[in-house]
Formats: structure tokens, C-alpha cells, sequence
């Protein structure tokens, strides 16, 4: 059974091997390697912890913007629909004013034109009493004969006349 | 990596080629078993290739390693070429000492070897600490994995916050899976840090030397990781290792086993000692068995070319051996990831405080 007894040498040597790969590769190669790798899967945790939070904060702001763009809209809308209220209020006024001044207007010029007829009545009355004592008179100077009886039928007759 | 290569042709540049006259002509039956167990087993030269020259001698190429035996308190220095070349012994102090099928013994000046009933051979041994084929595979490995992760390591402190680029590319999800697969799935979380870089060493080691001796020609076809002094060694370094760093909890849980009754206990407790031993017994076997086994039915493959000496079956015996190959490869990286997991696992049991 020369393959299942150990030599004492080849025992030694490997001892020694593993020994001083031990040594000298936690030494100066493993720190080395297994910080590096844990940097860097540290850093690449990070980076995506980071990206994760910088997409949530963009979706956040992305709301917000939405958020303000809606009340921006619903102000907007307040505002027009005040506008078309305010609109319709003073032409509403508007027309009321307009129409009770041309009521106004109307009324005063019924009265300047009552006022002017009373007044062309009046002067009408006066020319035609006047005309009349001049035509009268014409006449009674034509018929001198029974002036009296002749201005009491021009008289009656002028009693007739209504100028009212 | 310029020393490297330099070691690398110091080695080559040992290398010897010895003809033999042995007559050509005359074929001697195949030994499988014999050509085998010699495959997986350690050796004191580095076998490069055989082939016959144009004359019709088998030439052998071999690699001389260094010999470095201990005896009567002083290290003693060879090269092993001096060994294999004459079948004289060379003198070691005021002793000789001769090589016999990779084993050294003390003889006399004649190298005269006795032997008892059975055949064995019973002279003594000096302590052997060549640097035989294993050790200088495994020198290589290591070297191999210097030559890597301090590169890496550079290249990580430099520009770790980068995405991985070319080599570190193929390491870091190796890396990561042992980190986080092996030692934060098995080992506490607070605890789990401190292990990695043991238990990083630990695959690497191991799966490199899978590789290596997954490799049929020079410098590869080392059956190191299926020899049992290596596995043997790691699994010593995971007992420790294991042992060491376990809490008050785990000592208390073999040896009081509270909550159980008394005469249970009674049984539990010495079951329990023997689980500390078996667990590293259990990683050496498994770590052993399955890579000599591969290493062992993809020469039996081969050889059956040999032995049938047909050419027809040998596309066969390719196609096989390739399919084997392919599990190999396989079975090195999963050997590599069981012992690992395994001594996570371990650990994990004995630095967890019980919850009950």
C-alpha cells in the first residue's frame, strides 16, 4: 500500500507551500482583491440606492408640477367664469341705465314738445284772434251795415272752435 | 516573470538523455499495473518523454531534481541523476546510500540491500526532503499562483472600481463565488471575512494543482493532488484551522452534549471526539480517491491500446480517455469546491454558537 502512506518530505513540502502562499497571498494579494470588490459593490449600491431615490424625487416633482398645473387650470376657470358673470352684471347695467336715460330723455321730450304745442297753441290762438279782428275788421269795413250783427255770429263761431 | 522563466530553463537545462541498449526487437509483455502505479506515484526525476532514436536505442528524457536526504543530524545534497545513472551507492557521511523504486536506503560501500521473507527490503532509510516531482510541480503551482494573484492584487488596487478586464475577468466570479457561495453561505455572517482569504488560498491551491496534473506531458502529469501526504497535509490545515478558531459552544456541544441523557451520552461523546478527526480523515480520502482514481482510468484507457496492441481500438480508447479528460476537468474544479465547502461548512459548525 505504497500509495496510502504519506512521505514525510512530500508532508513537509506541501507545509510549507501552503504556508508561505498563505502568508504572502492574505498579505499582499487577497486585502487587495476583496476590498476592491467590496468597494465596489458598495459603491454600486449606492449609486443605485441613489438613482432610486433621484427617480422618486423627479416622480414626486413631476406631481407636484401636475398638482400646480391643475390649480393653475382651476384658477384660470375661476377666474373667466368671474369675468363672464362681471361681463354680463354691467351690461346688464349698462342697459338698465341706457334705458331709463332714454326714458328720461323720452319723458323730457314729450314735455318740451307738450310744452311747445301749449306754446304754438297759444300763439296760434293769439295770431288767429288776431287775424281775426283783422279780417273782422276787413269785413266791417266792407259791410259797415250791421257790424254788431256780424260780430255776434263771428264770435259764436269762434266760440265753437276748441283749441283745447 | 522573468525569474520564472529563468528557473524554467535552469531545469531544462538539466535535462539528461540516457540511452539504453536494449535490443529493439524484442517486445516485453505489457505492464499496466506496473506502468500505472508509476504514473501516480511520486519520483525522484521529472519524466519528459521516451522515444526510440534512428539508431534503435530507446532514448529517456528526463529532469534531475534535486536530492536532499537528513541523516545523523546533517542535511545531505545530491541530484538525482547521479542516483539513477550508476546502480552504485553514493556515500553519505560514513554510510552509502543507494535508490531503489524511489526509495532510498543506507548499505554498505557494495550496496548490497537485504531483504526479509517476504521480499521487502529491510534496511533503513534516511529522512527523504527531495525536491522530488510532486514537490517541484507543487513549487510550480505555487509560483503559478504568486505570479497571479499579486498581479491581481496590483492590478485591484489600481483600478478595482472598474469593471474587470481580461484575466481578472475569469478570476473575480471565482473569487466572489468562493466569498459568498462557500464562506457567507456556510459561516456566520460576522465571521465569515476573517475565513475567506484561508479558504481562498485553499481552492486555488488545490484546483491549480487539479490542473496540473490533469496535464499529460511536461511540466504537468504530477499526481500531486492524488497523493495522499498532500491531501493529507491540507486536510491537516482545515482540522487546524477548523479547531482553532471553534467557540467555547462547539467544545461544550462534544463533550458535555447537553440536553441529552445520561447514558446517551455516554455514547454520543466519544462518537462526537471521533466526528473531529473523521471530518479532516473524510476531506483527505475524497480529495485522494478522486483524483487518482481519474488519473487511474485514463491510463487504463491508454494502456488497453498497449495491451490489445490493436490499432483499431485506439480511436476508441481516445474518444474515451477524451470524455474522461473532460470529466477531469470537471472533477478538479468540483474537488477543489467540495474540500473547500466542506471546511467552510466546518468551520461554520465550530464558530456558530448553539442556539440551544
Amino acid at each position: 500500500m505504497e500509495l496510502l502512506t504519506p512521505s514525510p518530505g512530500l508532508v513537509f513540502w506541501t507545509s510549507l507551500t501552503f504556508i508561505i502562499l498563505l502568508v504572502i497571498l492574505r498579505k499582499y494579494a487577497w486585502p487587495s482583491i476583496l476590498r476592491a470588490l467590496k468597494v465596489r459593490e458598495e459603491t454600486i449600491s449606492f449609486a443605485l440606492e441613489d438613482a432610486k431615490r433621484a427617480n422618486e424625487e423627479v416622480e414626486m416633482m413631476e406631481q407636484q408640477r401636475k398638482k400646480i398645473k391643475e390649480e393653475a387650470r382651476k384658477e384660470r376657470d375661476l377666474i373667466l367664469k368671474e369675468a363672464r358673470r362681471m361681463k354680463s352684471e354691467i351690461l346688464a347695467e349698462a342697459q338698465d341705465t341706457a334705458r331709463a336715460e332714454t326714458q328720461r330723455m323720452l319723458e323730457k321730450a314729450g314735455r318740451d314738445i307738450e310744452k311747445q304745442r301749449k306754446d304754438a297753441m297759444l300763439e296760434i290762438r293769439n295770431t288767429i284772434g288776431q287775424l281775426s279782428v283783422e279780417i273782422a275788421e276787413k269785413i266791417l269795413k266792407e259791410e259797415l251795415s250791421g257790424e254788431d250783427k256780424h260780430k255776434k255770429v263771428i264770435n259764436s263761431y269762434l266760440s265753437e272752435i276748441n283749441f283745447n | 516573470m522573468k525569474k520564472e522563466l529563468l528557473i524554467f530553463f535552469l531545469l531544462l537545462s538539466g535535462i539528461t538523455a540516457q540511452a539504453s541498449a536494449v535490443d529493439p526487437g524484442k517486445e516485453e509483455p505489457m505492464d499496466a499495473f506496473g506502468l500505472i502505479m508509476e504514473h501516480i506515484s511520486d519520483s525522484h526525476q521529472w519524466h519528459v518523454i521516451d522515444y526510440t532514436n534512428r539508431r534503435g536505442y530507446p532514448v529517456h528524457i528526463n529532469v534531475p531534481l534535486p536530492v536532499i536526504l537528513w541523516h545523523n543530524n546533517s542535511l545531505w545534497f545530491y541530484t538525482s541523476g547521479d542516483f539513477y545513472h550508476g546502480n552504485h551507492p553514493l556515500p553519505l557521511g560514513d554510510d552509502y546510500v543507494i535508490l531503489r523504486d524511489e526509495h532510498f536506503f543506507i548499505t554498505g560501500q557494495e550496496g548490497v540491500l537485504k531483504t526479509d521473507e517476504a521480499g521487502n527490503i529491510i534496511n533503513a532509510s534516511p529522512l527523504d526532503f527531495s525536491i522530488t516531482k510532486n514537490v517541484a510541480s507543487m513549487l510550480m503551482s505555487m509560483a503559478l499562483l504568486l505570479l497571479i494573484f499579486l498581479s491581481a492584487g496590483k492590478a485591484y488596487a489600481r483600478y478595482g472600481m472598474a469593471p474587470p478586464k481580461g484575466f481578472r475577468g475569469v478570476l473575480e466570479p471565482i473569487i466572489l463565488f468562493v466569498r459568498d457561495d462557500v464562506a457567507r453561505s456556510q459561516i456566520s455572517k460576522d465571521k465569515a471575512d476573517k475565513f475567506v482569504p484561508f479558504l481562498l488560498t485553499l481552492f486555488f491551491f488545490i484546483w491549480i494543482n487539479n490542473m496540473i496534473g490533469i496535464v499529460p506531458f511536461f511540466p504537468g502529469g504530477s499526481n500531486l493532488s492524488g497523493n495522499i501526504s498532500f491531501t493529507a497535509t491540507l486536510a491537516v490545515f482545515s482540522f487546524l484551522v477548523i479547531n482553532v478558531f471553534a467557540v467555547k459552544d462547539y467544545w461544550k456541544h462534544i463533550f458535555l452534549a447537553p440536553g441529552m441523557p445520561f447514558l446517551i451520552r455516554f455514547l454520543l461523546v466519544p462518537l462526537e471526539f471521533i466526528g473531529i478527526l473523521t471530518k479532516p480523515f473524510a476531506l483527505m480520502v475524497r480529495l485522494f480517491a478522486n483524483i487518482t482514481a481519474g488519473h487511474i482510468i485514463i491510463l487504463s484507457l491508454i494502456s488497453i491500446i498497449f495491451i490489445i496492441k490493436s490499432i483499431y481500438i485506439a480511436p476508441v480508447s481516445i474518444l474515451l480517455s477524451l470524455v474522461m479528460f473532460m470529466l477531469e476537468l470537471l472533477v478538479a474544479v468540483l474537488q477543489a469546491y467540495i474540500f473547500t465547502l466542506l471546511t467552510a461548512l466546518f468551520i461554520g459548525m465550530s464558530t456558530t454558537k448553539s442556539e440551544h
